[in-house]
């Protein structure tokens, strides 16, 4: 089996570890709120270093049903986060650069653990928020939390919450399939050529 | 570059329709138009409109009209606010209608108007309105549709659970929203001594039932806790008044965590039968206040403004079977009782149910003595004693509850922004329906009477966002009209309304245009400055005081050239308009005056008082445009120095004469 990556292949390896400057620059993650009275929603981005959008509106909320007070410094993640995505851009120019299979494969290996870990990361948050309510709070439902969903659509009290990865977080997603795709094309070339 | 072979492609395009299907999952908005048929809502050109809409006008102080269905805005009727357009609080004759024991006070905020009633019916005589923030109670005159009295409310601080009556208008009641050390004790107590210093209060007003003159008959001393909204008992349950109360904790701080830790509070039921009987019996205790009490008289077209200075207190701690309290959930808001009288909707604002009691299971509970030991000495009922039932999963945040003909109640949930629908008897939900956005009180034409007409209902709005023209960062205030007639409740119109809307009344225009004033009758006028026609037009000196004495009438006043008017006078205008013809108000105003307007009805005087503080020419003229000559209708007034000696003159279409000695002899004679 031949261990290097066809050039094409390499090109867009690089292209797709390249492309993963965007969470710089774009929100990785958003939540969206919509409620009789908010028609045009509300929404909180979620970066790779901080929360932007109407994050104190959703604060204000949230204390009646006494929710804590969702700040970016108490998100360790937004200080380590910025090396860990410049440590797979460098695994991914690593890979196109040498060409090495086995670097690919680790650098797909490595993608999908982080992206279940990010997933296990919001669970985490949304339980905590959801969960952990100040006893003193003014609403109280008997037997009811206010988890967010971590992917998809869940009804909270009036509100209907909506979680989805936004802009930044479709590109890694495409990034990610992207070398997939390249994985699974290499395989399948260099299993015709086996044949052969 | 076998890579973007065609089957590689597929995956991209999976992927892309991924992306696109998750961004549409997304609700669309959530504007929407009419559900019902919005003919319902049009009242052609010329035509009357079925109902008349008494609204609440919030923190303008005042109380609007509207016709229903067309939600077309007819009057606002100045009550605790003054309103220069009208001269109220500007003129001598309504500036004592704002008096309190704190002076003049020229706002508050108006929350519960509430209809006469005889019988339980809405009866279309007056209506009664509450003041918050100075606590007053104002009655309304539905025959001039102007404020007749204000009465002021002592021992209280937002006045909110008023100004509620009982079912033939022997008594409007008035609770107070904060606790406060009573007017006769010292005040000057450190504010965490809450529970040993701070009362309740509710007050209940005679009222007279052929003149509508209120009286405080006496007012209940309870423990001290915020009352927020009451309703009376009726047919059975007529001689009871039920008080929603919140804040049992009895903070001082931060009430919206500290007064929300209990998970009951307590709906208070006073019988106030038996309040009369301990009254009579002279079981009260006289206690020395002080509180205005304001009346205006349509014949002298004027208010007097009288300080009263005492008061009998009943105290629920001494009494006995006086008063009870209902566990209800979550700091109840609303507090309704059916047109049966058998029924008592408490609203839970933060409760996740409604729960209703019944008065035939009180009065078995009390009789059971099925107590759950005391609050401050008041017998405490048992929840489930009673409990006729709870609305499951109603909506979040109840506030209010208005009944139909028909056995249901209709509740507003402020959180859930919605109307909900359910039968008062089997408490199952019937329907809901959205409103646009946060609806705070609601209403059905007599929908809190004996009589309800169900086949409107208003909801009154805290958030409107959206729904109109935007109009910088304060938008409209928005009420919603709902044709309820079928089993469906259907949105058949936006209309916005003055202040912010609270409480609402309505009532079949028949009763209440029928009786509806044209104009006051001039040989009925006894101010003590009217000119019954132009010959006792006249202008007196007194002092430094100027009297003027003028008439209006199209399209001239009588006199319209003054002089000998001193810088350092009071001039006193006494308008009276001589017309006796429907609609032909005649407006007044003089440059430069630090006051408003005065706009006299046919038949009526009123008074403009002005200090000119510049010697100089001043123009008068008709603010009201009254005829086709309205723009000839004018005059000046010129004045002098002080010490001046130019004599006192006036006149009409001639040249001036000079006065002789104190009063001027009229120049048109």
């Amino acid at each position: 089996m031949n261990k290097y990556l066809s050039i094409p292949s390499r090109i867009l390896v690089a292209f797709a570890s390249g492309a993963l400057i965007a969470v710089f620059f774009l929100p990785a993650w958003r939540i969206d709120l919509f409620a009789p009275q908010y028609p045009e929603g509300l929404s909180m981005y979620i970066w790779i270093n901080k929360l932007s959008g109407d994050v104190e509106i959703i604060n204000g909320l949230n204390h009646y049903i006494g929710m804590k007070h969702i700040s970016a410094d108490m998100f360790p993640e937004f200080k380590y986060m910025t090396y860990v995505v410049i440590f797979f851009m460098a695994l991914g120019m690593t890979a196109a650069i040498t060409g090495r299979r086995k670097i690919l494969l680790a650098y797909i290996i490595a993608t999908l653990i982080g992206g279940l870990l990010v997933l296990y990361d919001l669970y985490r948050w949304g339980y905590d928020y959801g969960h952990n309510l100040d006893p003193k709070a003014a609403i109280q439902v008997q037997g009811l939390t206010y988890q967010p969903p971590v992917i998809g659509h869940k009804r909270l009290l009036n509100f209907d919450a909506y979680s989805f990865p936004d802009a930044a977080g479709w590109i890694v997603v495409g990034a990610g399939s992207l070398c997939i795709l390249v994985w699974f094309s290499e395989w399948f070339i260099n299993r015709k050529k086996n044949k052969r | 570059m076998k890579i973007f072979q065609p089957k590689n492609l597929q995956y991209l395009f999976i992927a892309a329709f991924a992306f696109f299907f998750m961004e549409s999952c997304k609700p669309k908005g959530t504007q929407s138009a009419a559900t019902g048929d919005a003919s319902k809502a049009y009242v052609a050109p010329g035509k009357y409109d079925e109902f008349y809409n008494f609204v609440s006008g919030g923190f303008s102080g005042q109380m609007a009209v509207y016709g229903l269905p067309s939600g077309r805005l007819l009057r606002v009727i100045p009550v605790f606010s003054t309103d220069p357009e009208k001269g109220w609080g500007y003129s001598e004759e309504t500036k004592p209608m704002l008096n309190t024991s704190h002076g003049f006070v020229p706002w508050d905020d108006a929350h519960h108007p509430e209809m006469s009633q005889t019988n339980g019916e809405v009866d279309g005589r007056w209506v009664f309105i509450n003041g918050n923030n100075t606590p007053r109670i104002a009655r309304i005159d539905l025959t001039t549709f102007r404020t007749a009295e204000i009465i002021e409310i002592p021992n209280s601080a937002g006045n909110h659970s008023s100004a509620f009556i009982t079912q033939n208008t022997e008594y409007v009641v008035a609770g107070t929203r904060f606790s406060v050390p009573p007017d006769d004790a010292n005040g000057d107590v450190p504010i965490d001594t809450y529970k040993q210093n701070f009362k309740g209060n509710v007050s209940f007003i005679k009222v007279d039932s052929v003149s509508g003159n209120m009286k405080i008959a006496f007012q209940i001393r309870t423990p001290g806790v915020n009352f927020d909204l009451s309703h009376a008992g009726k047919g059975n349950s007529h001689g009871w008044f039920f008080f929603s109360c919140y804040n049992s904790e009895q903070a001082n701080t931060l009430l919206e965590v500290n007064a929300s830790q209990r998970d009951k509070d307590f709906i208070m039921a006073v019988n106030w039968k038996k309040a009369e009987e301990y009254l009579k019996a002279g079981k009260g205790r006289k206690q020395a206040v002080r509180y205005a009490h304001n009346t205006y008289s349509d014949k002298t077209h004027s208010a007097t403004s009288k300080i009263e200075t005492e008061i009998t207190i009943l105290d629920s701690k001494e009494l006995a079977d006086m008063v009870y309290l209902i566990p209800c959930p979550k700091s109840p808001h609303g507090c309704d009782v059916d047109p049966t009288g058998e029924y008592i909707v408490g609203s839970g604002k933060l409760a996740a149910l409604v729960p209703v009691f019944s008065f035939t299971k009180l009065q078995k509970a009390i009789a059971d003595k099925a107590f759950d030991g005391d609050y401050e000495g008041i017998p405490v009922i048992k929840y489930e004693a009673a409990l006729h039932g709870e609305v499951k999963k109603p909506g979040l945040g109840p506030l209010h509850t208005e009944f139909d003909e028909k056995g249901n109640a209709y509740t507003s949930m402020f959180v859930s922004s919605e109307i909900v629908k359910w039968n008062v008897k089997s408490l199952e939900i019937l329907d809901r329906v959205p409103t646009y956005y946060s609806i705070g009180h609601l209403m059905v034409p007599g929908g809190d009477s004996r009589k309800p007409f169900g086949k409107y209902l208003v909801g009154y709005n805290k958030i409107t966002k959206d729904r109109y023209l935007p109009t910088g960062p304060e938008l409209a205030q928005s009420a919603q009209l709902y044709d309820i007639s079928g089993d469906k409740m259907k949105l058949i119109l936006d209309f916005p309304t003055i202040g912010e809307p609270h409480y609402a009344q309505a009532a079949p225009a028949g009763l209440i245009s029928k009786n509806s004033l044209k104009f006051f009758k001039i040989e009925e006028n006894e101010h003590p400055y009217v000119s019954k026609g132009e010959g006792q037009a006249k202008v007196t000196r007194d002092g430094n005081k100027v009297h003027i004495n003028i008439t209006s009438i199209r399209s001239h006043f009588n006199p319209d050239n003054i002089e000998g008017v001193r810088v350092g006078d009071e001039v006193y205008f006494h308008l009276t308009n001589l017309e006796q013809d429907w609609d032909v108000p005649h407006g007044f105003s003089v440059k430069g005056a630090n006051n408003s307007e005065l706009l006299v009805m046919p038949g009526e005087t009123q008074t403009l008082k002005w200090v000119p503080e510049k010697a100089g020419m001043y123009p008068f003229y008709c603010t009201d445009f009254c005829s086709a000559l309205h723009q000839e209708m004018q005059g000046y007034i010129r004045i002098s120095p002080a010490g001046s000696n130019v004599p006192l003159s006036f006149s009409t279409g001639k040249t001036p004469t000079p006065a002789a000695g104190k009063t001027a002899t009229p120049a048109t004679k």
